[in-house]
């Protein structure tokens, strides 16, 4: 199990970072093309949503990216399924995964952490509905609501301390990453 | 790539012609723009969006903002969008039934010129 983490700023302009970073590794990881720009917003969404907390709570917290491969070779001993390598694992049970984790140190008491369709009704955030020290046309709501659309599986662990977004996609196994890209 | 707007006049109707990528960064301008066009006089608005590589929700939220100040004084906000990458969105969030979407400018204008 191969993982990238990227910590970035609570800042809009490292979201688009965030994102390309996560469509990058995603292709490597061999996730079907169809799906790369489903991963693309889904983690642009969840740091937009974090960046959003972040400038709200705590503007000079990072914002922690993880991005985990299940295909790719597992340098620890705590793996998930019993196989050692990933062509047994790729035989076993276990279905691999892509998973992107968002984690953010903002409270969540004060944030939208549940989708809710009534919700949508007063999410179009827009010049005066901005609460004071936000990002002006954010309405994390909407935010959720796009990512439960677009990730394979989702859990939004919300808590004093932050917020934790997992997503995942499943790895076909059926694409070999080209090593030359990129 | 960055966001790029541009925007002109046909009819009674003002284009707003989107480049690059609409996201929690880019979209505040998209947002003043509209905001100013509107507080400029111009009601009919068609949002071109045939160039727009990449749309999140804060993109969502601003053209919802811009609808909202357009249908206080009576007025119109269409969009122009054949990509399905972009479509998608919309139809995720239920938008696409909030936005006229058009397969042009022409049809978008001719369609509010029918109503």
């Amino acid at each position: 199990m191969a993982t990238i983490t990227l910590t970035i700023s609570a800042l809009p302009a490292h979201v688009r970072t965030a994102r390309l970073m996560a469509a990058t590794v995603a292709r490597r990881a061999g996730i079907a093309a169809s799906a790369i720009d489903e991963i693309r917003l889904a983690v642009g969404e969840a740091c937009s949503r974090a960046v959003a907390a972040h400038k709200l709570h705590c503007p000079t917290q990072p914002i922690l990216l993880q991005l985990i491969d299940g295909n790719g070779p597992d340098p620890g001993s705590d793996s998930r399924t019993d196989a050692t390598s990933p062509a047994l694992r790729a035989n076993g049970s276990a279905t691999q995964r892509f998973e992107v984790v968002v984690s953010d140190r903002a409270p969540a008491k004060d944030t939208v952490e549940t989708v809710n369709p009534s919700m949508l009704d007063g999410l179009f955030l827009d010049g005066e509905d901005t609460p004071p020290g936000g990002i002006s046309g954010f309405s994390p709501g909407l935010g959720l609501a796009v990512i439960t659309g677009l990730a394979d599986e989702v859990k939004i662990d919300p808590s004093d301390r932050g917020t934790v977004v997992r997503m995942s996609w499943p790895l076909t196994n059926e694409h070999t990453p080209d090593p030359s890209s990129n | 790539m960055d966001l790029k707007l541009d925007h002109y006049t046909e009819g009674d109707t003002e284009i707003v012609v989107v480049e690059g990528e609409i996201d929690v960064y880019t979209a505040p301008r998209l947002r003043e723009l509209l905001i100013d066009l509107v507080n400029k006089g111009n009601f009919h608005l068609v949002v071109n969006m045939e160039k727009v590589e990449f749309l999140d929700s804060t993109g969502l939220g601003v053209l919802v903002g811009g609808l909202k100040r357009v249908r206080a004084h009576d007025g119109t906000l269409d969009l122009v969008c054949t990509q399905e990458r972009i479509l998608k969105i919309f139809r995720i969030t239920g938008l696409t039934k909030v936005f006229g979407i058009h397969g042009s400018v022409q049809e978008a204008i001719d369609k509010r010129s029918a109503k």
